[in-house]
């Protein structure tokens, strides 16, 4: 898998923890949704659990736990399946303020949508990093300069702009 | 590689009448095209593949059809400036075959560019502030409107504004470009429902409350396609400050829970279906009610922005009775036919609204030339403030001619073959291009409207029957809208003959109602003749003034039926 943070392919902090695999007692890892409950239970510093959710999760099951969590990854079942990009709405909306990652095919193509909606990291497969590398994300980063939607997040608002340019 | 010649400048003295880009439209548009030019790269390159490439090339309105790559130009709620026309015209000679073909959404769809030109072919759209962004994918569509908006004589509110406003708000949307399936939004602003606001996926209709302000009507889950709904309404009125906010919920709710398991049940319509309207009802009033409307503080000042571009023309103060017209229309009668079938009345004393047919008797339904396109520029700059209209019939509107001015333009038309006096009669037909272009088609629609047109070539007849849609689909996709023709007709495939299913009753109005299929299906050479027995057993049947609808309504289905089946025992196989 490569990660990409700001437009560069960077190395993972965290470690995803397959579910056959014991807890260890510290280092960043990500648990899946099923364990979740148990792997915050354990003694560990605080932000040093990230969960793996699917696209379909309520947020209502989250909301309890948010604060604790130092990482939630959305997972991308194809590009076309849009609906992470809700789901990330809605947990930033929830408050949560950690590292929110899209985990999956995700096109470089839609790296603006996917900031846009408040996730800050994506995680692909290596197959599809070699067809679009590095280059490729970080030009895509600024594909999107101003978006005409309020309360995404962009280099700006046009209706912003516009109103600046008139006042 | 833009195109440069002088007649495109828009003419200095033309009023603006429509939305105006500024540089932030522009530069965004600019954005878009930059963007796709270098997607054609990367799938040319091989970054990316084509399963990958295609949402962004459908998303840029570009298609891959049966034998040659689509590319579907949208026009927003249906207007276009002299100066627009005229560089669709000039596309058409440079990329493609002189010809353009105006759709059932307001569209003007190219149907022989080549994939390598597409960026300049968007290069020279965006030149004159015109994109193909979202006339295909699953995202929300180009936004259409009444085709009188602005003009209709029985118009609360000129719709145009709010489309645009929603133009502005849909494109490239975050959240909302990856979609389970397309999403289209039609709107009006008058009493008479000329946008088939029940059949869309959001259908929305100008309203004033009790205390005077003008809100909304939300309808959501109409459509056509393989299983066909009337809209429900889900709120009745909708404040024009929450309009964007409450769009949003309903985009939120239907982007998380609409089926992604089955292309054939993803649309919101199904959703609603399934769940019941009272259900996304109240999941779509929870999330409005969760959301942070912060967002939105701004939306009533950015609206007013948007509709004072939509200023009237400058109309002159005229008498509403125009005695060149009256004169004219009696030493012309082929000109005082037009009259009485192609022109409208307009709000403005004067004035009157005039319908171009693409429909001549034999013609291909919606296809326009270049030439014809250029004709229709220099007329509406004549004679129409530079504005035109595309209407969902296929057809182009004058919206503000003088009535003294008629007959000139009248002969300007009839020159260029523009002068059919069908509109709204039973050869203006509406059809999908079918199997001659569509790499979806089960059956021929185009030859199939070629011959009912020929059918009733007699214009005086058509004249003596009045008003009657008929639609026409080449696929239970239903781009020709078969559904809610008074008569559809649906072109399927059986044992690999083409198969044509007839429906009766189908109306896109306010009193909106899916068509009734008529029987087993017809061989494409019999779709003439039998809709030539059911005009003229409506016509034998029909009460003073009444329209064919409402003779099927009064009659009943059964009535209808038998007469086929008469037909039948006749010797005729149908």
């Amino acid at each position: 898998m490569a990660l990409i943070s700001n437009g560069e392919f960077v190395t993972d902090e965290w470690r995803r923890l397959a579910d056959e695999e014991a807890l260890p007692e510290k280092g960043k890892i990500i648990v899946s949704q099923d364990r979740l409950d148990n792997a915050l239970k354990a003694p560990r510093a605080n932000g040093d659990i990230g969960v793996i959710i699917d696209n379909t999760l309520e947020i209502d099951k989250l909301t309890p736990v948010l604060a604790k969590l130092g990482l939630i990854a959305i997972t991308f079942p194809t590009f076309a399946d849009g609906r992470g990009f809700s789901l990330a709405r809605l947990i930033r909306r929830a408050g949560y303020r950690g590292e929110l990652r899209a985990s999956g095919r995700l096109l470089a193509d839609q790296y603006a949508h996917a900031l846009g909606c408040g996730f800050d990291t994506v995680e692909i497969p290596d197959d599809l990093a070699q067809r679009q590398n590095e280059t490729q994300w970080r030009s895509a980063s600024k594909t999107h300069q101003r978006t005409y939607q309020c309360g995404y997040i962009s280099s700006g608002s046009i209706l912003d702009a516009r109103r600046k340019a008139t006042q | 590689m833009s195109i440069n010649n002088s007649n495109t400048l828009s003419r200095i003295n033309s009023p603006k009448t429509t939305y105006q880009y500024d540089q932030f439209d522009k530069n965004f548009i600019r954005e878009r095209v930059a963007e796709f030019r270098e997607q054609v790269r990367r799938r040319l390159d091989g970054s990316l593949t084509e399963e990958e490439f295609r949402p962004f090339r459908l998303m840029n309105g570009l298609y891959l059809q049966l034998h040659a790559y689509m590319l579907r130009v949208a026009i927003p709620y249906g207007t276009l400036t002299s100066q627009q026309m005229r560089r669709l015209a000039e596309i058409a000679d440079r990329w493609d075959k002189g010809y353009g073909h105006f759709t059932t959404r307001q569209n003007l769809q190219y149907n022989w560019p080549k994939l390598i030109d597409t960026p300049d072919i968007l290069e020279a759209l965006a030149e004159v502030d015109m994109h193909a962004i979202q006339t295909s994918g699953n995202c929300i569509r180009n936004v259409t409107a009444d085709h009188f908006a602005g003009v209709a004589a029985d118009e609360i509110e000129d719709p145009r504004p709010t489309a645009e406003f929603l133009r502005q708000w849909s494109s490239a949307h975050p959240e909302f470009s990856f979609l389970p399936r397309k999403f289209k939004i039609a709107i009006t602003g008058a009493t008479h429902d000329r946008a088939a606001t029940l059949a869309h996926d959001i259908g929305l209709r100008l309203v004033q409350n009790a205390s005077g302000d003008i809100g909304y009507c939300v309808i959501i889950g109409g459509g056509l396609g393989r299983s066909p709904f009337i809209g429900k309404i889900i709120r009745e009125y909708v404040p024009r400050a929450a309009l964007l906010a409450y769009l949003e919920a309903i985009m939120r709710v239907y982007n998380r829970y609409g089926r992604r398991d089955n292309k054939y049940k993803a649309r919101i319509k199904i959703l609603v279906h399934e769940k019941g309207i009272e259900t996304i009802r109240a999941a779509v009033e929870k999330e409005f009610a969760a959301m942070d409307h912060t967002a939105f503080q701004q939306d009533t000042q950015e609206f007013e922005r948007v509709a004072a571009s939509f200023a009237p023309p400058p109309y002159e103060t005229l008498p509403s009775e125009s005695s060149k017209l009256t004169k004219a229309r009696l030493e012309t009668p082929a000109f005082d036919h037009f009259v009485s079938v192609n022109v409208s009345k307009h709000k403005i004393a004067g004035y009157a609204i005039v319908t171009v047919s693409l429909k001549p008797i034999n013609g291909i339904p919606g296809d326009a030339t270049s030439h014809q396109m250029c004709v229709l520029a220099d007329a509406c700059d004549r004679f129409g403030f530079g504005e035109l209209r595309v209407s969902h019939e296929q057809n182009i509107i004058l919206p503000h001619v003088k009535k003294d001015d008629l007959y000139t333009l009248w002969q300007t038309l009839d020159a260029a073959d523009l002068a059919t006096a069908n509109a709204g009669l039973v050869s203006d037909i509406i059809s999908c291009p079918g199997l001659d272009y569509c790499s979806l088609a089960t059956a021929r629609s185009i030859p199939i409207a070629q011959a009912i047109s020929l059918r009733f070539s007699d214009m005086a007849r058509q004249r003596r029957i009045g008003k009657l849609g008929i639609k026409i689909s080449g696929c239970i996709n239903a781009c020709g809208h078969h559904h809610i023709g008074a008569i559809g007709v649906l072109g399927l495939e059986k044992k690999g003959q083409e198969s044509y299913q007839i429906t009766l009753g189908g109306d896109p109005g306010f009193s909106a109602s899916i068509g009734e299929i008529l029987g087993p299906g017809v061989s494409a050479d019999q779709v003439p003749e039998v809709i030539e027995h059911l005009v003229d057993f409506y016509l034998a049947e029909r009460q003073e003034n009444e329209a064919f609808i409402d003779t099927w309504r009064r009659l009943g289905h059964a009535r209808f039926k038998d007469v086929l089946r008469r037909e039948g025992e006749d010797g005729a196989d149908i």
